[in-house]
C-alpha cells in the first residue's frame, strides 16, 4: 500500500510556482529593495515612485513611526528622536561610535551595543535597522501580491562579525527570513558581471555612505569568485558632508550652534557635496535658528582640497586586497563603482590613477548592490534550473584567532579564506592539575590581543588534571556562508566539550577595526619584536614554576651551597622576566638551565629507582 | 556528500604527486563545489545542510593545500609521514644558514627603498623558482623524501623573506 504523501504546512509547491525572495541593500543613507521579475532584476519602488528609501527613522511620542522621507523632513526640527545613519552603530558599543559628541542623541551605553533613548524609548541600532526593514518587505510583499519566501540582505564586505549578527538580527526582527548575507561589492559584481558577461579579474570600488570596501574578483563561466577583499567600516560619503560642514562652520564662524543648527548645515553640505559632483561649485545658504544668515559659495577645487585625506584612505585598503588577492594592477580587467559617493570626481580620478583605467560607471551606484542581492535571492529561493544558476564563493575580510600566553594571538583562520571554512588548533594546559581553561576569540591583523578587536570569551571547564602540556585540547573554528563564527573546544582525552555561537561583546572602535589591518603591516616589526618578549617571559615563568615545584618535591638531593646557587639563579630570573630585555632573559633561562642541569639528573635516577619500585613515574614529573 | 576518508588528491581526482595541472585542479574544485555549496541546500533539511556545510568547508581546505606549492608539499610529506618541522629533521647545512643571514642584512639595509626592495625580490624569485624545481625533482622523479623536506624547510625561509620584503614595500608606498 502507498503511503500518501502529505507535506508540512508551506512547504509544498507546484513545480513551477514562483517563490517570491527579495534582495535589500540596507544602506548607511538610502535603503532599496529589488526583485527578479520576468527573468529582469528591478528595484521595487514606493507608492509615489521612489526607488530610494532614506534610512532614518523618527520615532514620536505617540507611538508612531515614520520611516524614510516622512522621517527626513522632520529631521532638522527633532534631531533627537530622527535617527539618521543607524547603520554606523550596528554592533558597536558607545565608545566605539565615530564622533558621536557631534550626534544629536542621547546614548545610553549597554553591553555589546549602544542603545538610543527615544521618546518612545530605548531603541537598539538592530530595532531601529528593523524598522526601516520592515517598510521594505511591506513595499515587497504589495508590489508582488503574496507573502515572501525569504530575503537576501546586504553588509559591507568588511562588516566584522558582531556588525553581520546584528544585521542579521535586524532581518529577524522584521520578521524576514534571512536567506543568506551577502558581502555589498559581491553583490555588485554579480549585477554587473551576468548584465555584461563580464569574465576576468575585476576590482569593486564601494564607497557608500558610510562604509568602504574593494574586493578583487575572478568572474569565469558560472563562477564569482572573491580572491581577497578590504576596506574601512567607517569611512564613507558622511565624513565627506562631514568636512564640508567644517569647512562652512571654519569660514563663517557662527555663535555656538544648536543640534537643530548642526543638522540643517550637515544637510546643506550634503547637498553642495552631491551638486558639486556635476558643478564646478555650490552655493551653501542656511538661516540659522539665531536669525544670521550663512551664504558661501565652495568651489571643486576647494571641495577637493579640504577631502583630500579622506580620498587618499581608500587607497592603501584597494592596494592591500591587490596583494591579497596575489595580483598585480596590469591584471585587473575592469573596476565597478559602487555606492552613491563614488559619483565625486576626486574618487573617480583617485580610481583612475590607482588603477591605470577609466572605472565603469555604467550601473547606476546607488541600485547595483540590491539588483545583484535580488538575483542572488531567487537563486537561493530556488527559482533557477539547474545548470542555469552558478556559484558564489566568498571570503571572510579579518583574520580570526585566540590569545594565547602573554597577550599574543594565535590566528587560527586567516583572513580572505574562502568560505566555509573550518579549522582546529590544538592547545595546552600550562600548569600541573590545571581544570579550566579561558578560551578569547579575537579578530583581527595584529600579534597582540590588545590590538584586534575582542568577539567572546568562554571557559572549558572539566578538564581532568594533569600535568602541564599534557592535555589535548582541540579549539575548532568555524565561519558559515553568512561570514558568521561560532566557536568549540573540545579535550581530547576525556571528551569535554564546550561550544559558543560568537555572540560578540564590543571592544574597539569602528576606527581601530580600520586601523587594525593598515597598522598591521606598519607594526609588523613592533609586534614580531614584543612577540618575542613575551615568548620569553612565558618561557621564563614556566621554568620558575616548574623547577620551584622541584625544589619543593627534591630539595634534598642538593647541598646547602648548589641550593642557594639555585636559588640566586631563579632570583635573577624572576627579575629579568619582570623587565622588558629580552636578551637578559634569555641569558637567565640559561644560567638556570645549566646550573639545574646536576638537579635534574640526580631527579630523574630517583624517579626511575622509584618507578622500580613500584610508583608513577608521572608522579615525578619534573 | 563527500568521501571525508579521502585525501586531498583523491578528492579532486588527482594524481598523488607535487607537479599539479593547476588548471584541472581548478576545474575539478570548482566542479565540487557547484554540487556541495550551502548556496544549493537553501531550501534543504537541517541535515543536508550541515552536510553541505561540512562538505564545502573540506572542499575549501583542500583547495587552499593543494593550490600554493609549499602547503602541497608538507601535505605530500605528511602523508609520508615525514615530520618537515619536527625535531628528528637533520640541521640546516652552515652555507644556507649563513645565506639566510646575508638575505636579512640586505632586506634591512633596502628598509625604505622601493627600488632596492623590488630589486631583492626579484633575485629572491628566482632563488624560489630554483628551489621549488629541486622539490619538484626530489618529490616526483627520485622519491627522496629527506631531501625533499630539506628544501621545504628552505623554502618557508624564503617565502616567509618574500612576505618581508613585500610589507616593507607597502610601508615604503605608504
Amino acid at each position: 500500500m502507498a503511503l500518501l504523501q502529505i507535506s508540512e504546512p508551506g512547504m509544498s509547491r507546484a513545480p513551477h510556482q514562483h517563490r517570491l525572495a527579495v534582495g535589500i541593500d540596507l544602506g548607511t543613507t538610502n535603503s532599496l529593495v529589488a526583485t527578479m521579475r520576468s527573468g529582469i532584476a528591478v528595484v521595487l519602488n514606493d507608492a509615489d515612485g521612489h526607488a530610494l528609501l532614506p534610512s532614518i527613522v523618527r520615532y514620536s511620542a505617540d507611538g508612531n513611526t515614520a520611516v524614510g522621507y516622512p522621517a527626513q523632513s522632520e529631521l532638522a526640527r527633532d534631531p533627537r528622536n530622527t535617527i539618521v545613519s543607524v547603520k554606523r552603530f550596528m554592533g558597536r558599543g558607545l565608545k566605539d561610535v565615530a564622533n558621536a559628541e557631534n550626534c544629536p542623541y542621547d546614548f545610553l551605553d549597554s553591553p555589546g551595543m549602544v542603545q538610543l533613548r527615544t521618546c518612545a524609548g530605548v531603541k537598539s541600532p538592530v530595532e531601529v535597522s528593523a524598522e526601516i526593514l520592515r517598510v521594505l518587505r511591506a513595499r515587497a510583499e504589495a508590489a508582488l501580491g503574496g507573502e515572501l519566501v525569504g530575503a537576501v540582505i546586504t553588509v559591507p564586505a568588511y562588516f566584522d562579525d558582531a556588525q553581520r549578527q546584528a544585521t542579521k538580527d535586524a532581518g529577524r526582527l522584521a520578521g524576514l527570513n534571512v536567506l543568506r548575507l551577502l558581502n555589498e561589492p559581491t553583490a555588485a559584481a554579480i549585477a554587473y558581471g551576468l548584465d555584461n558577461a563580464a569574465e576576468g579579474v575585476y576590482a569593486v570600488f564601494d564607497l557608500g555612505g558610510g562604509t568602504f570596501d574593494v574586493s578583487i574578483l575572478r568572474l569565469s563561466k558560472g563562477v564569482f569568485e572573491v580572491l581577497a577583499t578590504n576596506g574601512d567600516p567607517a569611512l564613507g560619503g558622511d565624513d565627506f558632508d562631514h568636512r564640508v560642514y567644517c569647512w562652512v562652520v571654519e569660514q563663517a564662524r557662527p555663535a555656538p550652534l544648536s543640534d537643530e543648527d548642526t543638522r540643517l548645515l550637515l544637510t546643506a553640505a550634503r547637498e553642495a557635496k552631491e551638486h558639486l559632483s556635476y558643478h564646478a561649485e555650490a552655493r551653501i545658504s542656511a538661516r540659522l535658528g539665531s536669525g544670521d544668515l550663512i551664504d558661501l559659495t565652495m568651489t571643486q577645487k576647494t571641495f577637493a582640497d579640504v577631502t583630500r585625506t579622506l580620498v587618499q584612505k581608500t587607497i592603501a585598503p584597494a592596494r592591500k586586497a591587490l596583494r591579497d588577492a596575489g595580483l598585480t594592477i596590469e591584471a585587473v580587467n575592469g573596476v565597478v563603482m559602487v555606492g552613491g559617493a563614488t559619483r565625486m570626481p576626486q574618487i573617480q580620478q583617485a580610481v583612475a590613477d590607482l588603477f591605470k583605467q577609466a572605472p565603469l560607471n555604467n550601473l547606476d551606484p546607488d541600485k547595483v548592490v540590491a539588483l545583484g542581492a535580488a538575483i542572488q535571492a531567487d537563486v537561493l529561493a530556488g527559482n533557477r534550473a539547474a545548470g542555469d544558476d552558478w556559484l558564489l564563493l566568498d571570503v571572510n575580510p579579518l583574520s580570526l584567532g585566540l590569545e594565547t600566553m602573554g597577550g599574543l594571538v594565535e590566528r587560527v583562520i586567516a583572513r580572505n579564506s574562502t568560505i566555509p571554512v573550518a579549522k582546529a588548533q590544538d592547545f595546552t594546559t600550562f600548569k600541573d592539575g590545571q581544570t579550566a581553561m579561558a578560551i578569547h576569540v579575537v579578530q583581527g591583523e595584529r600579534e597582540l590581543v590588545s590590538g584586534c578587536r575582542s568577539l567572546a570569551r568562554f571557559e572549558l571547564r572539566g578538564i581532568p588534571p594533569m600535568a602541564a602540556g599534557a592535555a589535548r585540547i582541540r579549539v575548532t573554528f568555524q565561519v558559515d556562508a553568512d561570514g558568521l563564527l561560532s566557536v568549540s573546544a573540545r579535550e581530547a582525552t576525556s571528551g569535554v566539550e564546550a561550544t559558543v555561537a560568537v555572540k560578540p561583546s564590543y571592544g574597539l572602535s569602528d576606527g581601530e577595526i580600520a586601523r587594525m589591518l593598515q597598522d598591521s603591516i606598519a607594526h609588523a616589526a613592533d609586534d614580531a619584536q614584543a612577540r618575542a618578549l613575551n615568548e620569553q617571559r612565558v618561557e621564563a615563568n614556566r621554568m620558575l614554576e616548574s623547577v620551584t615545584a622541584a625544589l619543593a618535591a627534591d630539595a634534598d638531593l642538593l647541598t646547602a651551597n648548589e641550593l642557594d646557587a639555585v636559588k640566586a639563579a631563579l632570583d635573577q630570573l624572576g627579575v629579568a622576566a619582570a623587565g622588558s630585555d629580552r636578551r637578559a632573559i634569555m641569558a637567565a633561562l640559561e644560567r638556570v638551565n645549566k646550573i639545574t642541569e646536576p638537579f635534574a639528573a640526580r631527579r630523574m635516577d630517583r624517579s626511575i629507582h622509584r618507578a622500580l619500585a613500584g610508583k608513577r613515574l608521572e608522579d615525578m614529573r619534573f | 556528500m563527500i568521501n571525508h576518508k579521502q585525501n586531498h588528491f583523491e578528492l579532486f581526482g588527482l594524481p598523488l604527486r607535487f607537479e599539479l595541472d593547476l588548471a584541472r585542479l581548478e576545474q575539478s574544485y570548482r566542479g565540487l563545489q557547484s554540487r556541495v555549496h550551502p548556496d544549493r541546500f537553501v531550501q534543504a533539511s537541517d541535515a543536508e545542510r550541515r552536510s553541505s556545510m561540512q562538505a564545502s568547508m573540506r572542499a575549501n581546505e583542500a583547495y587552499r593545500i593543494l593550490k600554493h606549492p609549499l602547503a602541497r608539499a608538507c601535505y605530500l610529506l605528511e602523508l609520508r609521514r615525514v615530520d618537515v618541522q619536527g625535531e628528528s629533521s637533520a640541521p640546516m647545512p652552515p652555507e644556507f644558514l649563513e645565506r639566510q643571514m646575508e638575505w636579512r642584512e640586505a632586506v634591512e639595509d633596502a628598509a625604505a627603498r622601493p627600488e632596492a626592495l623590488t630589486h631583492l625580490a626579484q633575485s629572491l624569485r628566482g632563488e624560489i623558482e630554483a628551489n621549488y624545481a629541486e622539490l619538484a625533482r626530489r618529490l616526483d622523479s627520485e622519491g627522496d623524501v629527506a631531501h625533499a623536506a630539506d628544501s621545504v624547510r628552505r623554502l618557508m625561509f624564503l617565502e616567509r623573506l618574500r612576505e618581508e620584503i613585500g610589507d616593507a614595500l607597502e610601508r615604503a608606498d605608504a
